[in-house]
């Protein structure tokens, strides 16, 4: 299995494949199924807000590790609209579309690092990793 | 995509098993066939089984809430069961669960039928058990 895999996201279909994919990749490296589900809900989450704010994106699948640590990076990019206030954007509750608001805090909370960088008309990053603990 | 929900009719109840991943075109499908089963045949309750999902994010989450209450107004009360440990760990951790509160949830099949019987006044679990 490769150590690396980009996932295009474009679909409905692939925000499933994505997380799907996702949850393989980090299983081969002996995650908690508890860990690997909350991997899935946050590759999940990242893929529909490309499908639903950008329309196209990508998602990156990394294995990486730090010192004797594993772990999984999710690169979630997209060329879209990008994010005016990433404050706002990360605050509980807030959505500009009718969702709950809960998708970015929620992967924040979800994974033990998270970096957003966005730029008006020019697309939004998300990068988020989880260790094995 | 032909993931199509099987929905099993018991007396005045349906039985909903999810067995695979859903799309969210897939969730509203699902979302309709449920509606339209329920007028079709007069059900008062509808069991959702979700033990074989593996993930329930912001979006079936809000599905799913938008059905039951949907349904609720269609005559029909609505309990979720089989919610995995994981998947409720992960629920929480996205800051979903208090958008769950006004949704009866039950461990098993068994509890969804006596959930329902409670909530309709029929009596099912007793007949199924
Ligand atoms: N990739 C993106 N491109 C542009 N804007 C985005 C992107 N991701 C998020 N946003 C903006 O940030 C807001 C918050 O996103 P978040 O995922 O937290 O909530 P939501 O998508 O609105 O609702 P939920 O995820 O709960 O269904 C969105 O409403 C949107 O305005
Ligand atoms: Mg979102």
């Amino acid at each position: 299995m490769s150590d690396k895999d980009r996932i295009r996201i474009e679909t409905d279909a692939d925000i499933v494949n994505a997380r799907q994919r996702g949850r393989e990749m980090a299983a081969g490296l002996g995650f908690s199924s508890a860990d690997l589900t909350m991997i899935a809900t946050a590759i999940s989450e990242l893929a529909r807000n490309i499908v639903e704010y950008a329309r196209t994106g990508e998602i990156a699948v990394k294995l990486v590790s730090r010192n004797s640590n594993k772990g999984v990076a999710i690169i979630a990019h997209d060329d879209g609209p990008g994010i005016s206030n990433i404050d706002q954007a990360m605050r509980d509750g807030f959505s500009t579309g009718d969702g709950l608001g809960l998708g970015l805090p929620g992967v924040r909370r979800l994974m033990d690092e998270f970096e957003i960088t966005s730029e008006i008309g020019k697309g939004t990053t998300v990068a988020v990793k989880k260790w094995r603990q | 995509m032909g993931d199509k929900v099987p929905v099993l009719k018991q007396g005045p109840y349906l039985i909903a098993s999810i067995q695979t991943a859903l799309t969210d075109a897939g969730w509203l499908e699902f979302q309709d066939d449920l509606l339209s089963r329920v007028g079709r045949f007069r059900s008062r309750g509808v069991i959702i089984d979700m033990t074989l999902l593996d993930v329930l994010d912001s979006f079936s989450t809000r599905t799913v809430r938008a059905l039951a209450q949907s349904l609720k107004l269609r005559g029909a009360e609505t309990v979720i069961v089989g919610i995995q440990p994981e998947v409720a760990m992960a629920m929480v951790q996205l800051g979903l669960v208090g958008r769950f509160e006004e949704i009866n949830t039950g461990l098993d099949l068994e509890e969804g039928l006596a959930g329902l019987d409670k909530l309709t006044g029929e009596g099912m679990a007793q007949d199924v058990g």
